[in-house]
């Protein structure tokens, strides 16, 4: 394998990483937010704050490290999104940067502030739409390159049907993938009301997913239709991604083996996430940058790879031990500890 | 002084690294203060300090989550408001920064089993070993983050032909010449500023009549590791001066409105400066640049004169400096004071102008850290990457850097304001020994 496809598979790996556990951050947000207005806190803030407290950092570090990674293998990518996102880059930042510290504020702080939780509940819906829109632009048509440098068209961007049904997806996905998880999590804690409500909410966000994702191709045949025709080469590993889509949902609908069907869930996920990313290539940023023409020189290249191993070595075992004390728990997820 | 993109570029990055130093100081010597604590308590089997210990992690939490999100945004804004710096130093620098990631995600997953397993562990010193990757992973990322900043003073381990990057050495580039002062100095004010923070509020309690074992424990142990660490800080402080003067000439000199290269050159502390370069009003020691930059009074110093106007960094970086070694005097001065009445049994260390001392020292090393940062970063003007890239040709072309500039400010007082408000709450009307029969009833761990 070359080099930048080692680096762009790494990379791609952490941001389904962060997909996946951003998303049930964002969405526990949300939830934790209508539960506290719909009079149910009782039943399901506590089952929240207990997976969320001590992981909420590790969340946010899977994002910056995909960042940094970005830079470091492909540095082209600093300067035109560099360029071109000042904007919306930093609208991203501050939401985050309200999330995180409002999260900590809440959490550690005052317990009973209802604007803390409606900023952090409000931020986890805005920030995966604000961050969608950089996939978005890497499908060209939103930046111009001139003698002036790079602009960002801004105005091409909030009236592009493509753009929005992104930010579509991203949101009801940031959902769907909390409430699954949340089931299952809630299942362990033998929770059982706090079970039924995310149950149903999982059941529900289930189908806006898989339309808002025929938006996004519709969308994207007419914006991008190189991209789009790559895509239907692919077309084996959407398809797989619904097969995991139809048995997460029978499972969940089935009330049963609620841990499997997370599981399908994130497969789910992770064949469309890499049947895109795959189709994507030899793009970046389209049609400015591909991976050949930006990676990095080759003595940075195997430095980072090789720290990248020596660091998983690491992390993993972290990692384990983390979702030991915590995640796979049972007395701590049910309360007891 | 005119408002284009490139000052507003300077302007907000500088606006986000004094408000993230701030937390990123307190998250590097915290850690350490914590470990210390704890250790002290279950080696004497003093509920005293594990309860410090505790204490300190629960106030610890809301500085790290501000730490981490303004690191976050710097971290971005790196690549948003200096875009062709990251496309040519992502090219040489670009391994410490992802291993600072690394580092930060390694004390991010500890820090986060730390904080909710006190009574999980039936051996508590199991629980204190959760304090090493901790500890490593918050002075490794200050390592890491540091050798990038060295390498913008001191590039190497690259060159540069017809305006391709290559011969590229990361190893060289991440140990440049600037790394180990610039290391030594970031890791031992942190650990200063953050063991004399601790002080400054224990003293203020006991000033308030509000004092108790407890607090008097507190204060000897923070007061101990501050001397300690401050004796360090000024050795790397020491270090740093004698490595600019020889391999950053221009910054030692325009700290010191040094401008004729001479040996037997002279300190110059405060005063003032006209347009012609004449100063007035200073303090003047004879003889001490020499002995400073190279421990000999016949070291000779290289001046301003040899550089090209459009190359010197500008002269107020001379309060800078002055302010922050002024401070750092200070604090190795009161630190040493009151140990030294620790042991001396006729002395009360607990008098009042003392505390008085040490309540002004927590606030002052930290503005020490400010303007240290200020010098280091001023000083190396015009320059991003010295000698290579100036930050005129670093700054992005975007026309949105005002907008940015003001959400920022925005965002930077709404948490600086939030902050402060949650840790008052946090230990108002809480006092420890209330917390101390809760946990630990009758004395008993």
């Amino acid at each position: 394998m070359s080099l930048e496809i080692i680096g762009i598979t790494v990379l791609w790996l952490f941001l389904y990483g962060y997909l996946i556990v951003a998303s049930i951050d964002f969405g526990a947000g949300f939830f934790a937010y209508y539960a506290r207005v719909s009079k149910k806190e009782h039943i399901m803030s506590k089952l929240i704050s207990r997976y969320l407290s001590p992981v909420w950092e590790v969340t946010n570090v899977f994002f910056v490290f995909f960042f940094v990674g970005l830079v470091g293998f492909f540095p082209d990518t600093a300067y035109y999104y560099g360029t071109a996102l000042l904007l919306p880059g930093s609208v991203a930042i501050i939401l985050i940067a309200i999330r995180g510290s409002f999260y900590a504020f809440g959490n550690y702080g005052s317990k009973d502030s209802t604007l803390y939780l409606f900023l952090y509940g409000a931020t986890g819906l805005l920030i995966p739409a604000s961050l969608s829109t950089a996939l978005t632009i890497s499908e060209g048509g939103y930046l111009r390159e001139d003698e002036n440098g790079v602009t960002f068209l801004a105005g091409e961007l909030f009236t592009s049907p493509y753009s929005w049904s992104v930010v579509f997806l991203a949101i009801v996905s940031v959902l769907y993938i909390s409430a699954s998880f949340l089931t299952y999590y809630a299942d362990r804690a033998e929770d059982y009301d706090s079970r039924a409500i995310m149950r149903k909410f999982a059941l529900f966000w289930g189908a806006p997913t898989i339309i808002a994702s025929l938006m996004v191709f519709a969308g994207l045949r007419s914006h991008n239709g190189e991209h789009f025709e790559r895509a239907l080469d692919l077309w084996w590993m959407f398809g797989l991604s619904l097969v995991f889509f139809l048995i997460a949902g029978y499972l969940i609908f089935k009330k049963k083996n609620y841990g499997t069907a997370f599981l399908m869930v994130m497969l789910q996920f992770f064949f469309a996430f890499f049947g895109y990313g795959a189709s994507h290539l030899p793009y970046i940023l389209y049609p400015f940058i591909t991976v050949e023409g930006s990676v990095v020189n080759e003595t940075m290249g195997i430095a980072l790879v090789t720290v990248f191993i020596l660091g998983l070595c690491l992390l993993i075992p972290s990692l384990y031990l983390l979702m030991r004390l915590f995640l796979f728990d049972a007395d701590y997820v049910k309360g007891k500890k | 002084m005119e408002l284009d993109g490139v000052m507003l570029s300077r302007l907000l990055t500088a606006s986000t690294l004094i408000f993230h130093v701030i937390f990123a100081t307190i998250g590097v010597g915290i850690p350490v203060m914590i470990a210390i604590a704890e250790f002290i308590g279950l080696k004497k089997n003093d509920p005293h300090y594990l309860l410090l210990a505790r204490r300190w992690a629960r106030g610890f939490t809301i500085t790290v989550a501000v730490g981490v999100v303004t690191g976050t945004a710097i971290g971005l804004q790196l690549s948003l408001l200096w875009p062709s710096f990251m496309q040519v130093a992502g090219q040489v620098i670009a391994l410490p920064l992802f291993m600072e990631t690394f580092a930060f995600f390694f004390e991010a997953i500890f820090l986060g089993i730390y904080l909710y397993t006190w009574d999980r562990f039936k051996n508590r010193w199991l629980h204190w070993l959760l304090n090493i990757p901790i500890v490593i992973g918050a002075s490794l990322s200050a390592f890491f983050i540091t050798t990038v900043n060295a390498f913008m003073n001191t590039p190497q381990g690259f060159d540069i032909i017809d305006g391709e990057t290559v011969n590229i050495s990361p190893l060289a580039a991440m140990f440049n010449p600037a790394t180990p002062t610039k290391v030594f100095h970031v890791i031992t004010s942190s650990y200063m500023t953050s063991a004399l923070i601790l002080a400054a509020i224990t003293a203020f309690i006991i000033l308030a009549k509000k004092g108790t074992d407890y607090h008097k424990k507190a204060l000897r142990l923070t007061m101990t590791a501050a001397l300690i660490f401050s004796a360090g800080t000024a050795l790397a402080g020491d270090l740093s001066a004698k490595f600019l003067a020889k391999e950053q000439p221009e910054k030692l000199a325009a700290a010191e409105w040094h401008f004729e290269t001479e040996s037997n050159a002279d300190l110059i502390l405060f005063g003032t400066i006209d347009e012609n370069n004449e100063i007035s009003n200073e303090i003047r020691i004879p003889g001490m640049l020499s002995f400073l930059a190279g421990n000999s009074f016949d070291t000779e110093v290289i001046g301003l004169n040899e550089f090209p106007e459009e190359e010197r960094p500008p002269l107020w970086v001379h309060y800078m400096f002055d302010m922050m070694v002024g401070i750092g005097m200070y604090s190795l001065f009161i630190a040493g004071l009151f140990v030294m009445f620790m042991f001396i049994k006729r002395f009360n260390e607990l008098n009042k102008l003392l505390l008085m001392g040490i309540v002004a020292s927590g606030p002052l090393a930290m503005l020490a850290i400010e303007f240290g940062w200020i010098y280091a970063e001023v000083g190396r003007q015009p320059w991003i990457l010295r000698g290579i890239m100036t930050v005129d040709e670093a700054a992005t072309t975007s026309g949105s850097v005002g907008i940015a500039f003001g959400l920022f400010l925005a965002l930077y007082a709404v948490l600086g304001f939030f902050c402060v408000k949650v840790l008052l709450r946090m230990f108002k009307n809480r006092p420890p020994e209330a917390e101390l029969e809760k946990r630990f009833p009758g004395g008993s761990l």
